[in-house]
């Protein structure tokens, strides 16, 4: 399934059409949405290099990480990082953001310090200016792929940073410029949603083709204090969970996919969901002192208990003992004072069950008769 | 070589003070958490105490917004750490802040403040000290500071954090957790809690009060991300009891 969202990415936008735009969400229970985007971005690198995506090229917008971060990252999982600025340019939202540093140099309270030398860097100084950053995403697009009708894709690494800076029309705007310009073949961004108010998350989703959620398995260990029972249920939470995608097709249908990732020493894998979890979840009763589960003999025990007025199924008539016979007649009978068939087999396990009525004048009630599915 | 015995916070953190190891909080953010009940102040003077160890040649930086530098001399003499000395030896700066207030509608304080830690940064540098903590007590109180402007705040904590990527800075800070529990969507903590690579949560016990044990402390350290991957995802749990030199840390269940 995340493979399926890689290859959307990869085959880009039709002629006249919006590029593919996916956002992945994720919140403070399962942090992991990063660990999704730099996958999404080692996949569609692999997929450029191979000449297989419809982009030539990708500029990143590095807004929570260092360019550096990325080009050791590309590095470790073994990309050519020396002839990387042929096909990736970074945006250098992250090192001056807001100007600060300019702000100081200029004042002459610092020396201008150690700048990020990163290949392929450039650097944004003002991440407010929406029409800035716009055209400076266009620029290192088109100097990686040229003019005219080779295409590039883009990934912002974190779009809740541009929240915080700008208006979420002013944002929205940005993503769909960047999504309707004919140079960019595919787009897709990292969002905490649990940062944002809940019209935020779905201006994102209706600007999004796809979006794909990370959540944990288990939702009840957050919020709760730490204590031995919910702390094995965090760890799970902390290298596991759900992966949950949602695909916008052309027709207006919406498909819905869910996977389970694990992340091991940074990088996630995806499997089908097990059903292993869901015995795990169940199994995840409180620890306390009274019993919630039944064993096996009780269970047994229970399924052998015949309810009043419940019709057994085997052609039998049902007797029902209505209270006005005397108890003496009643012994005299084969069947059983309670309701339902007899089971010779059982009745020293059998309970019984003695209905007296209140009074002989008891009418059932008119009209509707509750007691429809019932053999009375 | 003498290994002093870690206690459970320096093994969740990777602490060992023997000086063999590089300080393994290199390049990361370090959030505290506590709550009214439970003050996490001691974990703050505790990673003081383990940065100015004799063994290594961190410094540290501290942002002092809520006590004066008597109080943390007088602490962690007791911890047996001699600040006012630290400080002659350039190994200790601190940065009074107490009667700042940053004015309303300008964020210049804030980066007046990053600009006066990125020159002590670059002065260490150059000096070729290679491990630099900077520590911030407390964010609530930068916060109100600054006018409520949670914004201003995570810029700050935003430059701060060039250093760390940048210079291998260590950047630790406490923040009071309680005080967003009332909030419907608490962004600055959340914001903070994503920012961190390593939260310690101080909490009283799920039991409630008790003599022995005066809180519990939770550390969830998320894996580094190096291409080596040594080190995953680790959470871990344990009880504290403050005492009046220091604090003792053991498992739950474990007291005597």
């Amino acid at each position: 399934m995340a493979e399926s969202i890689c290859r959307a990415l990869r085959d880009g936008a039709l002629e006249g059409e919006h590029a593919p735009a996916l956002t992945i969400n994720d919140c403070i229970a399962s942090p992991f949405g990063f660990n999704v985007f730099t996958h999404v971005l080692t996949q569609l690198s692999s997929y450029i290099l191979a000449g297989k995506s419809q982009s030539r090229g990708l500029v990143l917008v590095a807004l929570s990480r260092s360019p550096s971060f990325y080009v050791d990252l590309l590095k470790q999982r073994g990309f050519d990082v020396a002839s990387s600025q042929k096909w990736i340019q970074i945006l250098d939202c992250y090192t001056d953001p807001l100007g600060w540093k300019d702000r100081l140099v200029e004042s002459g309270n610092i020396a201008h310090l150690y700048h990020e030398a990163s290949s392929g860097a450039s650097l944004c100084k003002n991440v407010k200016d929406m029409d800035k950053l716009f055209s400076s995403i266009i620029e290192l697009g088109k100097g990686l792929v040229g003019q005219g009708k080779v295409r590039f894709c883009v990934a912002i690494d974190l779009v809740s940073e541009i929240f915080r800076h700008a208006s979420i029309s002013s944002v929205a705007g940005l993503l769909s410029n960047l999504r309707s310009n004919d140079q960019v073949s595919s787009i897709f961004w990292l969002s905490h949603s649990d940062l944002h108010e809940e019209r935020v998350t779905a201006v994102l989703g209706y600007i999004s083709s796809m979006v794909a959620s990370v959540e944990p398995f288990n939702q009840s260990a957050n919020g709760q204090r730490c204590n031995r029972e919910n702390l094995s249920l965090l760890e799970r939470n902390y290298c596991k969970g759900k992966f949950h995608a949602r695909f916008k097709r052309r027709n207006g249908r919406v498909r819905v996919m869910t996977e389970e990732f694990r992340i091991e020493q940074s990088v996630i894998n995806f499997s089908p969901l097990s059903s292993e979890d869901e015995m795990i979840n169940r199994s995840l009763l409180p620890k306390v002192q009274f019993s919630l589960q039944l064993s096996e003999k009780e269970q047994i025990d229970r399924a052998k208990v015949v309810l009043p007025f419940e019709h057994q199924g085997n052609g039998k008539p049902i007797e029902i003992y209505d209270g006005r016979r005397s108890l003496a007649d009643s012994k005299n009978e084969a069947a059983p004072v309670a309701a339902g068939v007899l089971q010779t087999n059982e009745n020293s396990s059998k309970g019984e069950i003695i209905y007296l009525r209140d009074s002989d004048d008891e009418r059932p009630d008119s009209d509707e008769d509750p007691d429809d599915d019932l053999d009375i | 070589m003498n290994q002093r015995p870690s206690n459970l916070l320096d093994e969740a953190l990777g602490l060992v003070d023997d000086g063999s190891k590089a300080w393994p909080l290199s390049g990361r953010v370090v959030l505290v958490e506590d709550r009214v009940e439970t003050s996490a102040a001691f974990v703050l003077h505790h990673l003081v105490k383990r940065a100015l160890s004799p063994h290594s040649s961190n410094v540290v930086v501290f942002l002092a917004l809520s006590q004066p530098f008597s109080h943390y001399d007088r602490l962690l003499r007791k911890l047996g750490c001699n600040l006012a000395a630290q400080s002659e030896n350039n190994r200790f700066f601190f940065l009074d802040m107490l009667m700042s207030e940053f004015p309303d509608g300008d964020e210049g304080g804030l980066v007046a403040l990053y600009g006066k830690i990125e020159k002590v940064v670059s002065s260490l540098l150059q000096e070729n000290k290679k491990c630099i903590t900077i520590v911030v007590d407390d964010l609530s109180l930068m916060e109100a500071a600054a006018n409520g402007s949670s914004n201003y705040v995570l810029d700050f904590l935003h430059y701060c954090h060039t250093l760390t990527s940048a210079f291998g800075c260590t950047l630790v800070a406490l923040n009071h957790e309680d005080i967003y529990l009332s909030m419907e969507r608490p962004a600055l903590i959340l914001q903070l809690e994503y920012l961190a690579d390593i939260l310690i949560k101080a909490e009283p016990l799920a039991t409630g009060l008790a003599t022995d044990v005066h809180g519990q402390l939770t550390v969830l350290n998320r894996g580094m991300w190096d291409g080596h991957g040594s080190s995953r995802n680790r959470i871990c749990n344990f009880h504290f009891r403050v005492k009046e030199n220091g604090v003792e840390y053991f498992s739950p269940g474990s007291m005597a």
